[in-house]
């Protein structure tokens, strides 16, 4: 079976620092996988390479078999959270129909009706349609996080890779959004990165940790030594993951 | 009525008619410009544009059409190094602006016998814009909207977040270098109307106030042309009233425009 993701012996270098060192891995169709460590450590930039943003300076990326630059099409991208101007003035709908974009030709690349179709089914399913008028900075936290998922979900991607998706919400938001990621990974492979170890829930069926290296044991678990070879110094293993799950069935709604 | 009486001179017409040109560019490039924050990058590209102006006089070619060939070199260049190197854009952008004036004020010494009119350029002047000016401005006038309507959804898309432009192969490095080329188009475009230091402001006042009221990129673009035709012909009739020079009212009624509007819209209590 060919990989989702396939990531070969990939080196980055910026400005003579070595960012990345020799780092392999392969996402298979229907993981969900989450890559830790700590900030600093080469998550953003390997996920660039991996989407074709950044050329790595050794090594090779194919998504399902392709190029990045081809296989990103099948890709949906949820960029770490405030990356772009909230107060740019665009509404919700416009934002996340924006995502049809790689699928429209032509010089003038109009939205068709389908294209609004697709939106409207995806806003609907992320709580959103209500808001669909309005402006991105009139929305809480957690609904501009939504609305960044929905638009990378309206180019029904295979493959949806996410960077640190929660770092910006409190935990209630945090634990329904791990939530539709839940319901999301029955239909499409996940790539996550966290600086977070407390996202290493239930929810994971891969784990593993960057820091200029990469381990991995392809399990779900996160062993003392991966850990230990990525922070360079002993963690207390107590995951703050788990109150979340116990309290999970208590905040399903969202603060306005 | 006073007003009225100045309304029956050609000169004056032909001021409110490049008003209204100035108007619908600086509103449409200018809402780009804010969104995108892309303000010092305009300021480098107008300033280099004196450049073009001294070289244009050196060369013997009519100096808005050294002008143009300058700033939209210059333009590209900055297109090209933003893209290419990792170089802080910020002081890439003070270089340019400084040598372009420089350049400008050499080349200008170096013709022999002849000084024209330095302070035109830097101010403009709106009341004597010549008739041939204002076809050349309709016609620009209706290219940058054609260019704009044509490739409204890309250049929304590039402006708001660039990377996910990337990732949906949208052509950005293009779309990038035409939004600078059209931000060249329209700083020359209105360079003898209302200058170099004034263009930056029509650029920038009526699309940041605009900002202020609106929620899509079209009616921020709508509203902006409106607020400029409200501070530009505005202006021009109260300088006529109050006998002061034109560009420098049209300035401070924008500056007036956008203060009002931070106020109105509380942002200065928050």
């Amino acid at each position: 079976m060919i990989p989702a993701v396939e990531v070969k012996d990939v080196s980055y270098r910026r400005n003579g620092t070595l960012i990345l060192d020799r780092v392999s891995f392969r996402v298979q169709e229907g993981d969900m996988y989450a890559i830790i460590g700590p900030n600093g450590g080469g998550k953003t930039t390997l996920l660039k390479i991996i989407l074709g943003l950044l050329t790595p300076n050794t090594g090779e990326v194919s998504l399902f078999g392709n190029p990045p630059e081809i296989g990103r099409f099948q890709a949906g991208y949820v960029p770490q959270f405030r990356t772009f101007d909230f107060r740019y003035p665009i509404t919700v709908r416009e934002m996340v129909i924006s995502g049809r974009l790689s699928y429209i030709r032509g010089a003038t690349r109009r939205y068709r009706k389908e294209d609004y179709d697709v939106t409207d089914e995806v806003l609907e399913k992320l709580d959103l349609l209500r808001l669909s008028g309005h402006s991105l900075s009139h929305l809480s936290g957690g609904e501009q996080q939504r609305v960044i998922l929905a638009r990378a979900l309206v180019g029904k991607p295979r493959l949806l890779v996410l960077d640190e998706p929660t770092v910006y919400v409190d935990t209630p938001t945090e634990i329904q959004f791990f939530d539709i990621l839940e319901d999301l990974k029955r239909s499409m492979t996940i790539l996550l990165v966290s600086h977070d170890i407390g996202v290493i829930s239930a929810h994971v069926t891969k784990v593993a940790c960057l820091n200029q290296t990469l381990h991995t044991h392809d399990t779900p678990g996160i062993t003392e030594d991966m850990i230990a070879a990525t922070y360079r110094c002993p963690v207390d293993l107590i995951a703050h993951g788990l109150p979340h799950r116990v309290l999970r069935e208590h905040h399903r709604r969202e603060e306005p | 009525m006073m007003e009225a009486g100045i309304l029956g001179y050609i000169f004056f017409q032909n001021a409110l008619l490049a008003a209204v040109f100035a108007s619908i560019v600086c509103g449409i490039i200018g809402s780009y410009v804010v969104v995108k924050q892309m303000v010092s990058i305009s300021g480098g590209i107008s300033h280099a544009a004196f450049g073009g102006v001294g070289l244009g006089y050196l060369a013997g070619i009519n100096p808005i059409a050294g002008a143009f060939l300058f700033t939209i070199f210059v333009a590209l260049g900055i297109g090209i190094l933003k893209d290419k190197t990792s170089q802080n854009l910020d002081t890439l952008v003070g270089a340019v602006w400084a040598a372009g004036m420089a350049i400008g004020i050499i080349s200008i010494s170096l013709v022999p016998g002849y000084t024209p009119d330095l302070f035109g350029y830097l101010f403009g002047n709106i009341l004597l814009v010549p008739a041939s000016d204002l076809s050349m401005m309709a016609g620009l006038s209706i290219l940058i909207v054609a260019v704009v309507l044509m490739l409204f959804t890309q250049l929304q898309a590039v402006t708001f977040d660039e990377e996910y432009a990337r990732v949906m192969n949208l052509p950005v490095t293009w779309l990038s270098i035409l939004l600078l080329v059209l931000i060249a188009v329209t700083v020359v475009m209105l360079i003898r109307v209302v200058g170099i230091i004034l263009v930056i402001a029509l650029l920038t006042l009526p699309a940041a106030t605009a900002r202020k009221f609106t929620t899509k990129l079209q009616s921020m673009m709508v509203v902006s042309v409106l607020l400029g035709l409200v501070f530009s012909t505005g202006g021009l009739f109260l300088s006529y009233l109050l006998d002061v020079p034109s560009g420098a009212t049209i300035i401070l009624l924008a500056t007036a425009g956008f203060a009002g509007s931070l106020l109105v819209s509380r942002e200065f209590f928050k």
